[in-house]
């Protein structure tokens, strides 16, 4: 029987195998920031161990890092602690790190693969949730705890139970102003937050293939959040054309033999997931959350959902809470909903291809009145690209503002919050109960609905401008 | 993680039930960078209490803490097992641990040892009559044994091998190292470095 793509990149990492125990899985990348990683190089120092392979580690500082005044010391002493112990922990284990103010900074997920350092074929691991970004390229990434950020820094190996495997299936072509983000809510709201539990979700199908690299990056992006560790995409010419040329992309006669192997790497034929679920793209429309979890969202032609339409009582007064945190009510259309703050940035929004596109709706447009846009890219390249096709110009002419790179708003552990009851639409991964800001109420939207939304002021698709 | 073969310490009796990981450490103690210096926040909420066992001078050398039913329920931050050893405890006593807590406790070499309601009631008492007598617990033997008490209990032989050993995951996969090597003989030369810096 065939294996799936999960299944092949899996067992060419499998350092040993023992009956009843997890498989001893090599690492190829470590991608380490400055919130998870303390403990773990503590626990280095208290047992005399050393980073066995610095030279496929990597450190960034994001999460905590202002996006303003990037150049002063950082205000809060919290945050400043733990990026100064990242940057010392860096220096004494021979780590290489970018730091506030150097050109590769950014959000660890954006700048793996603008380095070229995230490969087909790879396993990748962080002590964040949304490594499954990398899995865009067809490596088998995911986050993990800080005991195995340790496991990792000492061994370069971690022992892991096998998972299960799921095809998302989505076939078809997108319509004008649908992007991947809405494929990606789209498949969250049909399967519910748990629906990729126990899974690694492999996403295929005609609509996949025709997606660019950061598109699909965006997709794989949220499949923790369809409660999956981690979510693949079989690599293609298209992911080819994207490393090819990158700094850490291979060369020569290297770059021969990788390509030759990326190109084995797709679920064969006779390959058998474990489920299988089927989307059609010709029918999506723009997405938008209303309530709590990413999970709880609907077309944005649409109204807020009635609790009482859900049969499962426990969705139900899911749903109820949600409204009541959200300060909603059930059948307002969705588009009436005034926003008070955009967001456009993260891990999951914040490449030049999502501020291209939102650039281009804002071009010669004003940021509604007693609306906010910031706009914060997902890494310094990012910003010095966008700077030189002079999208901060359009932004800021616009009245929006333009930032330094960090995960900012998306988690808002940095000076960049919501206001308690304060309503944003954001185009990060996640609208919990106050994670961007204690009391802040977000709506999930990709970034042409950020941009068209900033415009009007309520939720809006650039159809509607 | 150090070896653990035998311990014999002073005990501290601490009668309450159901002591869930938020009252081990709360959360406002978590922010620290280190693996060391949890021991501040171990039952911060009743440490202002002068009458709170641990504030007691007589039980200051304790390195044996003897809880009641339910011990470690709650959330499964790992500062919990931290903070404990932190302090100075090798050995956690109660009839009943929380699952996730006791997993991250063996993990991390701090044992927990499951003795009958009775058998705890009888060692509080003991304790209390005499705070500096010695209680030796005995991974070899798997006993807990005072006065002239021997008490034996359970543990699975892979944990108790690994505590012997003095092997955390970390220590385990060590020992595999030459296979990790030979791995890494036939990784891909293709494959990405993070070093050399290249641009
Ligand atoms: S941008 Fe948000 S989701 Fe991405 S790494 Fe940062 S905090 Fe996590």
């Amino acid at each position: 029987m065939g294996k799936t793509l999960a299944e092949k990149v899996w067992e060419d990492h499998v350092v040993r195998r023992n009956v009843g125990e997890p498989d001893l899985l090599y690492i190829d990348l470590h991608l380490i920031h400055e919130v998870t990683s303390p403990q773990a190089f503590d626990g280095l120092r208290l047992s005399g161990r050393k980073v066995r392979r610095p030279d496929l580690t990597l450190a960034t500082e994001d999460h905590n890092v202002p996006t303003l005044d990037i150049d002063k010391p950082i205000a809060d002493p919290v945050s400043r602690l733990q990026v100064d112990t990242l940057r010392k922990n860096c220096q004494e284990f021979g780590v290489r790190i970018h730091s506030l103010g150097d050109v590769e900074q950014g959000i660890v997920h954006v700048v793996g693969p603008q380095l070229g350092l995230t490969q087909p074929g790879m396993t990748i691991v962080c002590g964040d949730s949304h490594t499954s970004t990398h899995g865009a390229f067809g490596a088998l990434a995911f986050g993990i705890g800080t005991s195995e950020v340790e496991h990792v820094l000492a061994t370069q190996t971690l022992p892991l139970a096998k998972p299960k495997t799921m095809a998302i299936n989505v076939e078809g072509s997108l319509k004008p102003g649908v992007t991947s983000k809405d494929i990606i809510l789209a498949i969250i709201a049909k399967i519910s937050t748990g629906g990729g539990q126990g899974y690694v979700l492999e996403y295929r199908g005609s609509a996949i293939r025709a997606l660019s690299m950061e598109a699909r990056m965006t997709i794989c992006n949220m499949s923790i959040e369809a409660g999956a560790r981690a979510g693949l995409i079989a690599p293609d010419q298209t992911t080819f054309d994207y490393i090819k040329g990158r700094p850490h992309a291979p060369t020569g006669t290297d770059w021969d033999a990788a390509v030759e192997y990326w190109k084995t790497l797709k679920s064969d034929d006779d390959a058998k997931f474990d489920k299988e679920i089927y989307l059609n793209a010709d029918e999506l429309s723009p997405f938008v959350t209303w309530g709590t979890n990413p999970g709880q969202g609907v077309p944005l032609n649409e109204t807020v959902p009635n609790p009482e339409s859900f049969d499962d009582p426990e969705e139900r007064t899911a749903a109820q809470r949600a409204l009541e945190y959200m300060g909603l009510d059930a059948g307002t259309p969705m588009k009436k909903i005034k926003v008070d703050t955009v967001f456009l940035g993260s891990c999951t929004n914040g490449r030049i291809e999502d501020l291209r596109a939102a650039a281009a709706i804002i071009r010669g447009n004003k940021v509604a009145e007693n609306t906010r846009m910031m706009v914060v890219p997902g890494s310094a390249r990012v910003r010095l690209q966008a700077e030189s096709e002079g999208l901060d110009k359009i932004f800021l002419a616009a009245g929006a503002e333009w930032r330094s790179a960090g995960c900012s708003m998306c988690l808002g552990m940095n000076p960049d919050q919501l206001k308690p009851g304060e309503r944003s639409a954001s185009t990060s991964n996640r609208n919990f109960e106050g994670r961007q800001g204690k009391g802040g109420r977000t709506h999930l939207v990709s970034p042409l609905v950020a941009a068209a939304t900033a415009i009007r002021g309520t939720l809006s698709s650039p159809a509607d401008l | 993680m150090e070896k653990f073969i035998s311990h014999t310490g002073t005990g501290i009796p601490l009668r309450r039930s159901n002591v869930d990981t938020d009252q081990i450490i709360p959360a406002v103690y978590l922010k620290r960078v280190t693996r060391s210096g949890f021991e501040d926040g171990l039952f911060a909420a009743w440490r202002n209490d002068p009458e709170f066992v641990l504030n007691k001078p007589e039980y200051a050398k304790a390195s044996i803490l003897v809880a009641g039913i339910d011990f470690g329920t709650g959330s499964s931050r790992e500062h919990a097992v931290w903070a404990l050893q932190n302090y100075g405890f090798k050995v956690v006593i109660s009839s009943r641990f929380a699952d996730i807590f006791r997993g991250n406790s063996l993990k991390g070499g701090l044992l927990t040892v499951i003795l009958p309601q009775a058998e705890i009631e009888a060692l509080w008492g003991a304790i209390e009559q005499d705070p500096e007598m010695p209680i030796a617990v005995d991974l070899e033997k798997k006993s807990v044994s005072y006065k002239d008490r021997e008490i034996s209990f359970d543990l699975d032989d892979y944990t108790r091998w690994r505590l012997m050993e003095g092997l955390d995951d970390i220590g385990l996969t060590m020992r595999n190292l030459d296979a990790v090597e030979d791995f890494e003989e036939k990784r891909a030369k293709f494959k990405p470095k993070t070093l050399p810096v290249l641009t």
